[in-house]
């Protein structure tokens, strides 16, 4: 960890406390997580506390944590017995635990120049809900109907909560894990009844280059000697 | 008297001044605009969700369709988050490369810009001249990698290829005579780095004649003055960045408060406006046309001096050359491996941001340790400056909604991406 990236983590321990929790990923970058329920307390911070000013959110990211860590091709085991699709779906991520969601915030600081990645969780529940961060920083209101379109995360308090990038009349949440790449309906426009029609897809899904996670010792956190990204 | 109600009127999604396709609906007091509400996303592709079943490398094509008027840039957050991610940093005469072919594509956005927005308001000739000279400007995507806007040339570790020595001639045709090949290809005798030099030399003379169009043109004047003020605090709010945000008076360029590549030692102005109205980002994005030429000039300078590999020597990340793939199996299993199963990424999250000509263009990369990114979003300027939009023009005119879709430099590539 740098000194820069040091400092920012002891500011953030002195203002938020325990209630967040830091992690550093490679390129020295510190993403802090907090739970949902802490959430609108903690942004109130980052932006107002003179240490931290974290006055502009530059972006908003859902996450969808279904299959992390999970491959769609066995490779270490491969050379004694050939690559099989059947792999083993049951393995969950230590990360993400019985956890689902996630939103991930871009936060900058103008008069600190510095950056932080805030990664909330959502509710469990019949929809992942997270409170909205629309009365913090303007600039979500847009980034959370996104996410709201295409991971279907709820933002509680949210002025506006329309889908936003997807067709009207759209069903489904399309950057979920579980949704197909090639979707579930097509258009096309039907001369005979000169109107554009909604049929299911007819094309079949097909992976052309297959997951596969190598494991690789230079990039081992053990024999690099540095705790690994969050 | 009368019962007065508001009128709505739907603007786009074919309509010129759109800017591709943003559909508005808009609510009217008489001309007045009383609020807007922008229906989007008739452009998305699901680049993110594509980018996410494909191995990193293949990705790069599909950031150059992201916002299309400044290719090379969106490529360069998403080669610098995955070298982030790897641990690799390019050698010098790549970060040159890059910086110079940056400036060159801060040009281009800012000449289509620029000739479109004076098209929107009125002023044809302006649209005429920007394309002159972004013709030249495309000549050097095409020299450095063969294709005129998609370049694919950034790639996690340099640059494809180093620049080349020659520069593509112009060949007489039914279309175009003798004369004026002749007359074209005068400037492409020599290298690359040749015709780029003669460019810069002859770019500010061009901005000065945009200028005299332009800046003291009271029609021009009228039609942008005091249209879309934004206030700085609002603007820091609204999450506006480039020149959306220097137009309103906040210093801010990555460029120089968080130098990625070699821009720190590139000696540069940050242009910045005062009253935050179409005019001043008008003037801001005209100047850094000027400042783009300076720093061009400089990496010209430094790359015909320092030649060197423009390429990181690590077969992880890079394909084996051609000789050894052809005289050698492993290499040629290498290069296999290496084209269809790709490079595995260490397990993290990275966000890289450059200073797109729009404003900080970032990339999201969230990795389990696969060959394909988990998770990629792309922060996209034009996204947070259009969700502003109702706020813009709100109380202006409706012609000023296209002064102020103009001011907005929107694309629809990286929007809906």
């Amino acid at each position: 960890m740098s000194a820069a990236s040091d400092t920012l983590a002891n500011e953030l321990r002195a203002v938020c406390g325990e209630r967040l929790a830091l992690h550093v990923s490679g390129a020295d970058e510190i993403t802090a997580e907090v739970a949902s329920a802490d959430l609108l307390a903690i942004v109130q911070l980052l932006r107002d506390a003179p240490t931290l000013q974290f006055a502009m959110l530059i972006d908003v990211a859902g996450v969808d944590y279904l299959d992390f860590g999970r491959t769609e091709w066995q490779a270490e085991q491969a050379t004694g017995t050939g690559f099989s699709r059947g792999v083993d779906c049951s393995a969950v991520h230590p990360l993400r635990g019985d956890r689902r969601y996630a939103v991930a915030y871009q936060l900058l600081s103008l008069t600190h120049n510095r950056r932080l990645r805030l990664r909330a969780w959502c509710e469990q529940g019949e929809d992942p809900a997270v409170d909205s961060v629309t009365g913090i920083w303007a600039s979500a209101a847009w980034f959370e109907r996104e996410a709201y379109d295409l991971f279907g995360i709820l933002f509680r308090g949210h002025p506006d909560l329309r889908r936003l990038l997807t067709d009207y009349g759209f069903i489904g949440h399309p950057f979920r894990k579980d949704f197909p790449l090639i979707g579930n309906v097509e258009v096309r426009y039907d001369p005979a009844l000169k109107r554009v029609v909604y049929e299911p897809v007819s094309i079949e899904s097909r992976t052309l280059v297959p997951r596969v996670i190598r494991h690789d010792n230079r990039y081992d956190p053990a024999l690099l000697g540095r705790s690994g990204g969050g | 008297m009368a019962e007065i109600r508001n009128l709505t009127m739907n603007f786009g999604p074919q309509h010129p001044a759109a800017h591709g396709v943003l559909r508005l609906v808009l609510e009217m007091d008489g001309e007045v605009i009383q609020k807007a509400d922008p229906h989007i996303g008739l452009l998305h592709r699901g680049t993110e969700k594509l980018a996410e079943s494909k191995p990193f490398s293949q990705s790069i094509g599909y950031m150059d369709r992201l916002d299309y008027v400044s290719m090379m840039c969106n490529e360069h957050a998403y080669v610098l988050a995955i070298e982030n991610l790897l641990g690799i940093k390019p050698p010098p005469r790549a970060q040159y490369i890059r910086v110079m072919f940056d400036e060159i594509t801060r040009i281009l956005n800012h000449l289509m810009w620029l000739g479109a927005h004076g098209l929107d308001i009125g002023a044809m000739t302006v649209f005429l001249f920007c394309f002159r000279e972004r013709e030249d400007l495309m000549d050097c995507y095409e020299a450095v990698s063969g294709t005129r806007m998609h370049a694919t040339y950034y790639r996690p570790g340099g640059v494809h290829r180093d620049l080349p020595d020659a520069m593509p001639r112009y060949q007489a045709s039914r279309w175009r005579s003798e004369a004026d090949a002749a007359r074209l290809n005068a400037v492409r005798a020599g290298t690359l780095l040749d015709f780029i030099e003669d460019f810069t030399r002859r770019f500010p003379a061009c901005v000065d004649e945009y200028e005299t169009l332009l800046t003291d043109n009271r029609i021009w004047k009228q039609r942008t003055v005091n249209i879309g003020v934004v206030p700085p605090e609002r603007a820091i709010q609204l999450g506006f960045t480039g020149p959306m945000l220097r137009g309103s008076g906040v210093e801010w360029d990555l460029r120089k408060k968080q130098p990625y590549e070699v821009y720190a030692e590139m000696d540069f102005d940050i242009p910045v406006g005062v009253h935050g109205d179409c005019y001043d980002r008008y003037l801001v994005r005209v100047e850094e046309m000027r400042q783009s030429n300076r720093i061009i000039q400089q990496c010209v300078t430094w790359l015909r001096a320092n030649p060197g590999p423009a390429m990181i020597d690590d077969r992880k990340v890079r394909a084996p050359r051609r000789e050894e793939m052809k005289g050698d199996m492993e290499s040629l299993i290498h290069h296999f491996k290496f084209m269809t199963e790709g490079y595995c990424v260490p397990e993290g999250e990275s966000y890289a941001a450059v200073e797109a000509p729009k404003g900080e263009f970032g990339v999201y990369l969230v990795s389990d340790g696969a060959n394909k990114p988990y998770r990629l979003k792309c922060r996209a300027p034009g996204f947070a400056h259009l969700a502003a939009l109702s706020e813009m023009v709100t109380g202006h005119m409706l012609a000023d909604v296209v002064a102020v879709i103009g001011t907005q430099d929107i694309v629809f590539g990286e929007i809906d991406r």
